[in-house]
């Protein structure tokens, strides 16, 4: 137990190890966010007008939970699937011949990746409710402790999406197809940019019950701007849900992953 | 755990699934290792010797036969091999962002080493000359250090069993002798039971208590050096003279020669322990007036056994495209 404890804070050092060196990719996860929330949450806000539905919220305010997500999504599947670059770099051999669980090899990747994209997220919140996107008038500290659990929970499951693909593809070709048929969809079907209730057409609103970042989003939205499709036991329980069912497949390829 | 041989393969088999068909990589192969022995593996390119190796390592499956490690099967207990072998992969595999020290203490804590780590990673680092370079990103650093490095880093926890893939490719022969006694001293003061792949015969030479010849997935001889040589045919003598046809027939009687025959410039002769053969040859040459310009005696070595069981064109013949493609990746990375 204490081993397989080692193991996972292993990993998740190297992973915290990797970010910090890279400069370009510190910038990049925080900088995309609030580039978009500057010019879609702004342009898109002009479309929709001032207000959601019949609701006071804002749409930069609507929006900013949606961009939370979007960070979280882009970030943990990017960290999940940078295990085929460790194919191609030999280290993954190092890992796997290792006297560790291939779980805890996972939740370590998973606990360092997240704790990346969580801490992201957290900074992109701070901003918008330093800007005043986000009122602190909504703002709870049990509001945004709830809001961390969604991101957890949306991290673990899009970290191990991406070693579920990881470990299913071995070259970088099919990766980058994959990555735009497969992440846009998951990002557009979120609800992100746009409300998904029973105002959408039917199939755009069942689909988006297939997609996990839905629920994480909402369950956001729940936390912290108090405006919902689902009351926040039923994000959390899909959630929930989705996370062990995403562990439990990820973990079961990489026993099989082999190194070479 | 007495009597447990350190490596027990039988009937070990890959195949690999290509272009729709397979294509067999290990055929068969049955050996045993002693506990504290050190094997060698050798074999021409696309022999099959990484693929042994990975499947003896757990990281890659098996198609048939049996492997145990320490007595532990390699599918079913893998958790207990894997605490008890370490590896030296031929191919790269350390992460290149990190610095030298890191990638130490990454592999320290996955084997669960804690006492005295620190010194242990500072031991290691000492041993293959990169104290200095310890916190520069790997990236920085030269092929043969990377090398290096990764040698290092198999020391580092107390395998019982260790498998060295070609460890001293590209480095240069002061660091290759270092790592040489540092693999013997830790052999013969631990007991480590050693399995290697090489291409520098010297090296196998020099290490190995026993040598497999291996070659499409086959053992083709198995055996100690010198039986090995011995088996090849002897020492040869060449003795210069001009009196060609006396020396022959004297020579008929001299016991401990097995083979004669008469060459441009004088004889050729083969038979074991040729430096004894040489003096007694002298002599009776000496006592029946034949003159002798010169006499040489070569021991056959290991590379001239090698190719002869091998062949000469078959390295270039298997060499994959995989080994091409490998060799091109290895010369990016480095
Ligand atoms: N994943 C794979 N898929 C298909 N063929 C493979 C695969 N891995 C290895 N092979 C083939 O199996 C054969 C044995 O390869 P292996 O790497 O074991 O050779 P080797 O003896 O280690 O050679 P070298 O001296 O070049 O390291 C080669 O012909 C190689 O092309
Ligand atoms: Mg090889």
């Amino acid at each position: 137990m204490s081993r397989s404890l080692d193991a996972i804070y292993t990993i998740w050092l190297r992973e915290m190890l990797r970010f910090i060196k890279s400069k370009s990719r510190i910038v990049g996860s925080g900088g995309q966010p609030l580039v978009w929330l500057a010019i879609v949450g702004v342009g898109l806000g002009t479309a929709f007008g001032l207000h959601i539905g019949s609701s006071s919220i804002s749409y930069l305010t609507f929006v900013s939970p949606g961009l939370i997500g979007m960070t979280i999504l882009f970030s943990s599947m990017f960290a999940g699937v940078s295990v085929i670059w460790d194919r191609q770099f030999g280290f993954l051999k190092e890992i796997l011949v290792a006297p560790v669980s291939r779980l805890s090899i996972v939740l370590g990747k998973i606990a360092g990746s997240s704790t990346i994209a969580v801490m992201t997220a957290l900074l992109i919140l701070v901003i918008v409710a330093a800007i005043g996107v986000i009122p602190l008038s909504m703002l709870s500290v049990a509001g945004i402790l709830e809001a961390i659990v969604f991101m957890f929970l949306a991290s673990m499951t899009f970290v191990s999406i991406g070693l579920i693909i990881a470990a299913l593809i071995n070259n970088i070709e099919s990766f980058q197809v994959l990555m735009n048929f497969f992440v846009m969809p998951l990002f557009f079907l979120s609800s992100a940019l746009f409300p998904i209730t029973g105002n959408v057409p039917a199939w755009l609103f069942d689909l988006a019950h297939i997609d996990p970042l839905f629920y994480s989003i909402d369950g956001m939205r729940a936390s912290l701007i108090h405006f919902s499709t689902y009351p926040i036991y039923v994000d959390g329980a899909a959630s929930v849900a989705f996370t062990i069912v995403f562990i439990a497949i990820a973990t079961a390829l990489f026993k099989r992953i082999e190194g070479k | 755990m007495q009597n447990t041989n350190a490596i027990e393969l039988k009937a070990l088999r890959k195949e690999f699934k290509v272009n729709g068909g397979k294509f067999v990589a290990v055929d068969g192969i049955s050996f045993t290792v002693k506990e504290g022995e050190i094997f060698g593996l050798l074999g021409p390119n696309g022999a099959g010797k990484t693929t042994t190796i990975s499947m003896l390592t757990t990281i890659l499956s098996k198609t048939s036969g049996s492997v145990k490690i320490c007595g532990f099967d390699v599918v079913r207990e893998k958790e207990k091999v894997r605490e008890l072998i370490g590896i030296i992969f031929q191919d790269p595999s350390l992460d290149d962002e990190l610095t030298a020290r890191e990638n130490l203490d990454f592999h320290a804590r996955l084997y669960g080493v804690k006492e005295d780590k620190k010194s242990i990673i500072e031991d290691v680092l000492r041993l293959v000359e990169l104290e200095e370079y310890a916190d520069r990103q790997v990236k920085t650093f030269s092929g043969g250090m990377k090398r290096r490095l990764e040698i290092a880093r198999g020391f580092i926890h107390h395998p019982k069993v260790l498998f060295l893939d070609e460890p001293t490719i590209g480095l240069d022969p002061q660091t290759r002798r270092k790592i040489w006694s540092y693999i013997t001293r830790l052999n013969k003061e631990k007991n480590l039971s050693i399995i290697l792949t090489t291409h520098y015969m010297e090296e196998a030479d020099e290490l190995c208590d026993r040598i497999a010849i291996i070659d499409h997935g086959k053992i083709i001889k198995m055996g100690t050096p010198e039986g090995l040589k011995s088996s090849f045919g002897g020492d040869v003598i060449r003795i210069g003279t001009k009196e060609k046809k006396e020396l022959h027939t004297l020579l008929k009687k001299v016991s401990g020669i097995k083979n004669i025959k008469e060459s441009e410039t004088g004889i050729e002769i083969s038979g074991n322990d040729g430096s004894r053969l040489m003096p007694i040859i002298a002599k009776a040459a000496n006592k029946n007036k034949l003159e002798i310009d010169y006499m040489t005696v070569k021991r056959p070595t290991l590379e001239d056994v090698f190719i002869g069981l091998t062949g000469r064109d078959i390295r270039d013949e298997s060499a994959s495209s995989k080994d091409v493609l490998r060799a091109f990746t290895r010369g990016r990375h480095r």
